[in-house]
């Protein structure tokens, strides 16, 4: 990694993920690449969900940030491919999301497996239990399902894989 | 020489042109079924599936954008994905007939839902695997989401369907009045050819017919199908939609705030 590399992935650690503010935009795995090419650093980031609302405020704080740290002359494109999972939410973006009180996504095979009408288990982010129960499977935003505690009475967002 | 040059040159924007006209059919169907399911926005008959709507709907109005992106490179005049949206009258619009019937009660919402589904499901898979590239990142990035859509209106058929004898007599009837429209995804047009895949339907039949029997209604067998929506022939609700979503962009053109 070059300097300027490092530099620019300490500032776009910085950058908080406008819905789930306590998130780095890095954490979630929105920001894919950063490379250092003839002395123009290039930034590739890819959205969540195809119609999140957020990826447009991320691409242009990702902008700001850069200007902000003087990292000029560099360029942002969005990727598609390979398409977003929850798989690339780093574990300290899992953790932090469960301290948030959102249930982190399982592993990919255990909404898959719910894909095919079979229960999944979540756990409770607010009081650890495992007797829950999902709502709806299409939560407050995109990436979330609404789930609820049999045992606390919690209701719950649960960021579901993808 | 000239000729051969010529003709070359033609079978490129031929081909070109095929590749503009499917995205912009494959970015129509998604922003008009969009736009169709956000007027639940609001009006859902619990909270749960007013978001649920909402979310499946910013869905596909986001994967509308990516195909009217795509559109914007192919065409190479400078547009972008607003222009394809906001700028286009009716007869340009090249979505399913499907996607543009209105919502009705929550039962026909539902059924046009889980027919149009059922469809987008097999044929993303197959785009996935598409020699197009940027068709191929685009339908592996939708695949995700519509496996949700699919689940949720296949759920709600089931709900319905082996519901109370209200509800099962209302899902039968959308599954019967949307029926018409279901098929036009399966008659192929020219600028299909190549580009999206063929013999869908077998598969479309046993998948739905699954559902359908599990909900215990009855599956329709009328062959005849309501087509036109891929090539500009539209029904007179999708002026009613283009009026809604257009009117602001077309009132005040560039508008930004
Ligand atoms: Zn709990």
């Amino acid at each position: 990694m070059t300097l300027l590399e490092s530099k620019a992935w300490s500032v776009l650690s910085e950058i908080e993920d406008p819905e789930i503010p306590v998130i780095s935009v890095v954490d979630l795995g929105i920001v894919r690449t950063v490379v250092e090419e003839e002395g123009i650093l290039k930034v590739a980031i890819t959205p969540t969900y195809s119609g999140c609302p957020a990826t447009q405020v991320i691409e242009d704080s990702v902008v700001d940030a850069l200007k902000a740290a003087h990292l000029e002359p560099f360029e942002v494109k969005t990727v598609l491919s390979p398409s977003w999972s929850t798989s690339m939410i780093s574990e300290s973006g899992k953790f932090k999301l469960k301290e948030y009180g959102i249930a982190p996504p399982a592993d990919d095979s255990t909404d898959k497996m719910a894909l095919m009408g079979e229960e999944r288990q979540i756990t409770c982010p607010n009081c650890g239990s495992k007797d829950t129960k999902m709502v709806s499977q299409f939560g407050s935003t995109p990436c979330k399902a609404h789930f609820k505690c049999k045992d606390c009475l919690e209701p719950f967002d649960y960021f579901k894989c993808l | 020489m000239l000729l051969l040059a010529w003709s070359v040159k033609g079978i490129k924007m031929n081909d070109n042109s095929n590749r503009l006209n499917v995205a912009l059919h494959l970015g129509d169907n998604a922003l008009i079924l969009g736009h169709r399911i956000s007027e639940w926005c609001g009006h859902g008959p619990v909270l749960e599936q007013d978001i649920a709507m909402t979310n499946i709907a910013l869905d596909l109005i986001g994967q509308a954008k990516m195909y009217f992106d795509y559109a914007a490179e192919i065409e190479g005049q400078g547009h972008d994905h607003d222009y394809f949206a906001y700028r286009r009258d009716v007869l340009d619009f090249k979505n399913l007939l499907l996607c543009e019937i209105p919502n009705g009660d929550f039962a026909y919402t539902i059924a046009r839902q889980f027919y149009f589904d059922q469809w987008h499901f097999l044929l993303l898979t197959e785009l996935s695997n598409s020699e197009d590239e940027r068709l191929k990142e685009i339908a592996q990035k939708s695949l995700k989401e519509v496996t949700y859509h699919r689940r949720w209106s296949s759920e709600w058929v089931v709900r319905l369907g082996d519901g109370t004898p209200e509800s099962k007599e209302k899902m039968q009837r959308a599954i019967d009045d949307t029926w018409y429209y279901s098929g036009e995804a399966f008659i192929p047009v020219d600028y299909e050819n190549g580009i999206l895949p063929i013999g869908l339907k077998d598969q479309w039949m046993k998948n739905v017919k699954e559902v359908i029997e599990e909900a215990t209604l009855k599956m329709p067998t009328d062959e005849w199908m309501q087509e036109g929506g891929k090539t500009g022939n539209h029904t007179e609700h999708l002026g009613f939609i283009l009026a809604e979503m257009q009117y602001l962009p077309r009132a005040y053109p560039d508008a930004t705030w």
